[in-house]
């Protein structure tokens, strides 16, 4: 795991400055502080910072082929990397090294672009080649590795993150509006857009090809639902799942390091660790999250799984000041405004990990979008069954299990709930229906934007980057395959993955794995019935129907509970409120950024400082505005950040 | 007569300040449905029952709870109004 980044001259005829290529790296040495490296010819560079992982002799980057006319600059891993290479040897290519590296170059002499049919893995990678004057740039299918790019003044910039891009051009750093208007809508900006105008991210599941200036982007790999499902018993299906989990678990356990184990209290985290016990690993390091506030806190249950699994356990505890005082440096790696802090503890968590001497945890993120976890899947569900009969007394009854993590939503009456959902009922030709409530509601938040955001927001939709990215068939999905491929592709790595995954743990040299993730997984996940999924509103039954011989009855039929970090009780909780928050929401600077409306931000920070009911909506309010106030101050105030270029970078040749 | 419209006040201040965040550029009429006007959501309705027992000194009961008697500002007043717990 790493961080890499690079240029190639398309339009223009200066040198590739090495300064440059260094700068450029050394502000993404916490990705990769074991080792860097540089290449670079007359049209173009290479970065890389590693984080040593697999081969840790001799996999230093980038790497050439055997006559160095193919270079790469790789982040990730490719987890058949031996299987693929045995193959490769078999076709006469040689290997100066063992790493997975190495495989994606011959891969990629041996089939081009087509080479990422043959990749499993969670992958973000550049590979220059020389004579044909062409980069390619690839990100895994998922989107667990992130890559960004621009093209600018003759030129393609990319980076593992935008501020290496930032370090390396002149371009401007502005904060986009119409990001903006989809941040505070979906939680993140639609890929390609990116919070910044100009900077692009390489969309999941894409690859790019730069040639002659000219920038060529293609889908290679998406999800498809059907609405005939596979034909197969709950027990073939159990026994197939069972199979590719422990199959991917068998890849991804690959390693030349220690691997440690988040452990949330929930099925997931859970079902992970005790897979791979049965795969035979032993002597596991687990990791977790407490909370010193009870709503939030999960440690009993963690207690009962260390307990029956028997693991070697750390955890933070975290406060109320742990989360504001690392929200700034948070947001110096998400890179995008956040409508929660849960991002912080997580950022505290691989801290931990690091401290430990971990580099590589695994995780259960994933399981929920793709076996139907969250209760937004149960929500779509109970519409369209209510939609049936909207006359019905009982069916709109069901509405009262969902959400039982959530106090204000559940003393609510009965008739309120009706009320609110009956909405969605007239709304059944929108292609969007699962999301409509969610989104509405989080979109009440933009009556704090400036008028400067309004006028280029314009009243455009949010959606229409959206709707032109969806596939073709989207439409006449059921509701609940549109709302799975909606999180999947949208919601997991443009927030799960990268503000709670990757920037967070790489902030501190993690790497993170997700055995639910292997796309063969998802893939056949989206293939199976629904019920198995979702029986009644049972979530995630096949799960755990296959993981009860493994884990105590306690997690098992444990409802699920999303990961929530507090809010606004941060910020405002402790007797001493930080400084940078003052400033951060100080009529001069709310004023001089102007994205927010003054009168409104210090109705809301009079509100959360009051410690009145604060709700969902005060809170994802408070939370944006603090974030979108501090990314522009990092990023368009006052960088780049003083920090040293380092000194002892290899220059491959 | 001028206590109803002090109520009535009150709550549109009320409704402006918590769900809007001060904002009076929306159009709110005082017939208008809260929950239509995604005003007021799914979990919503509790800082108004807070705020309707607190500062008119009334206890809503469980019962009442329902848009018939909050979903507009006109509903409300007339809810505060009849309530025999004034």
């Amino acid at each position: 795991m790493c961080g890499i980044a690079g240029i190639a001259n398309g339009a223009n005829e200066n040198q590739i400055s090495q300064k440059t290529l260094e700068e450029m790296i050394s502000i993404l040495k916490h990705r990769g502080p074991d080792e860097c490296g540089i290449y670079k010819d007359n049209h173009a560079g290479l970065g890389h910072a590693r984080l040593s992982i697999i081969d840790i002799k001799t996999g230093a980057q980038p790497m050439s082929n055997e006559d160095k006319s193919v270079w790469i600059t790789f982040n990730g891993e490719i987890f058949n990397y031996p299987e693929l290479r045995e193959d490769l040897i078999k076709k006469g290519h040689t290997f100066k090294s063992k790493s997975d590296t190495e495989v994606v170059i011959h891969l990629y002499e041996e089939h081009g672009v087509e080479c990422l049919q043959y990749l499993i893995g969670q992958y973000a990678f550049a590979i220059w080649d020389k004579y044909k004057k062409e980069m390619f740039l690839a990100r895994d299918r998922l989107g667990i590795r992130p890559l960004y790019f621009t093209n600018f003044s003759g030129s393609l910039y990319f980076a593992s993150e935008i501020k290496a891009i930032f370090t390396a051009c002149d371009i401007s750093r502005e904060i986009d509006p119409k990001a903006l208007n989809q941040i505070f809508t979906f939680w993140h900006p639609v890929s390609p857009r990116t919070a910044f105008t100009n900077i692009y991210e390489l969309p999941p599941g894409n690859y790019l090809t730069y040639k002659n200036n000219e920038i060529t982007i293609k889908q290679y790999w998406d999800l498809h639902y059907q609405n005939d499902m596979m034909d197969c018993s709950f027990a073939e299906a159990s026994e197939i799942l069972q199979e590719k989990l422990l199959e991917s678990l068998k890849l991804q356990l690959r390693a030349d390091v220690q691997i440690g184990y988040y452990l949330s209290g929930g099925l997931d985290s859970a079902s992970v660790v005790a897979l791979s016990q049965k795969l035979g690993s032993s002597n596991i390091k687990t990791f977790s999250v407490a909370f010193e506030d009870d709503e939030y806190d999960e440690s009993s249950y963690q207690k009962i799984l260390v307990d029956t699994l028997g693991t070697e356990h750390k955890e933070i505890r975290c406060s109320y000041e742990d989360i504001s005082a690392n929200f700034p440096e948070v947001i110096w790696h998400t890179e995008k405004p956040i409508l929660r802090t849960a991002p912080a503890p997580l950022f505290l968590l691989s801290k931990l990990v690091r401290e430990n001497n971990i580099k590589v945890v695994m995780s259960g993120d994933g399981a929920d979008e793709v076996l139907g976890g969250y209760d937004i899947f149960k929500e779509t569900k109970i519409l369209e069954f209510w939609g049936k009969r909207p006359d019905s007394k009982c069916r709109p009854l069901l509405l009262k299990k969902l959400y039982p993590f959530l106090p204000a939503y559940q003393s609510q009456s009965k008739e309120y709930r009706e009320a609110f959902f009956k909405k969605a009922l007239d709304g059944s030709s929108d292609r969007f229906v699962s999301h409509r409530a969610r989104w509405d509601m989080i979109s009440k938040v933009k009556l704090l934007f400036s008028e400067r955001i309004k006028s280029v927001i314009n009243g455009e939709s949010p959606e229409m980057d959206l709707s032109n990215m969806t596939p073709r068939e989207f439409s006449n999905w059921k509701p609940i395959n549109r709302a799975q491929y909606l999180e999947l592709k949208y919601l997991l790595p443009e927030y799960i993955l990268s503000s709670q995954g990757d920037r967070v743990a790489m902030a501190h040299a993690v790497e993170c794995r997700f055995p639910f993730l292997d796309h063969r997984v998802v893939e056949f996940c989206a293939r199976i019935p629904l019920h198995y999924k979702i029986k009644g509103l049972n979530e995630k039954y096949i799960l755990k129907r296959l993981m009860k011989e493994y884990l105590p009855k306690k997690i098992v039929k444990r409802a699920k509970k999303p990961y929530l970090a507090p809010d606004s009780r941060s910020f405002f909780s402790n007797n001493k409120v930080p400084e940078y928050i003052y400033e951060s929401l100080s009529e001069k600077n709310i004023k001089k950024y102007d994205y927010f409306k003054y009168k409104s931000v210090s109705h809301l920070v009079n509100k959360c400082m009051n410690k009145g009911v604060v709700g969902f909506k005060d809170n994802m309010a408070m939370v944006g505005i603090l974030s979108t106030q501090i990314l522009h101050k990092h990023f368009c105030d006052e960088f780049p950040r003083s920090g040293n270029v380092i000194n002892n970078i290899n220059v491959m040749r | 007569m001028e206590q109803k419209e002090n109520t009535r006040d009150k709550i549109y201040n009320f409704i402006i300040e918590n769900y809007l965040f001060g904002d009076t550029d929306t159009e709110l009429k005082d017939d208008e449905s809260l929950l239509a006007k995604g005003i007021v959501d799914s979990t919503g309705i509790l800082e108004l029952v807070l705020y309707v027992e607190k500062t008119f000194n009334i206890k809503v009961k469980d019962e009442d709870m329902i848009p018939d008697n909050l979903d507009s500002i006109n509903q409300i007043v007339r809810y505060i109004n009849d309530s025999p717990h004034r």
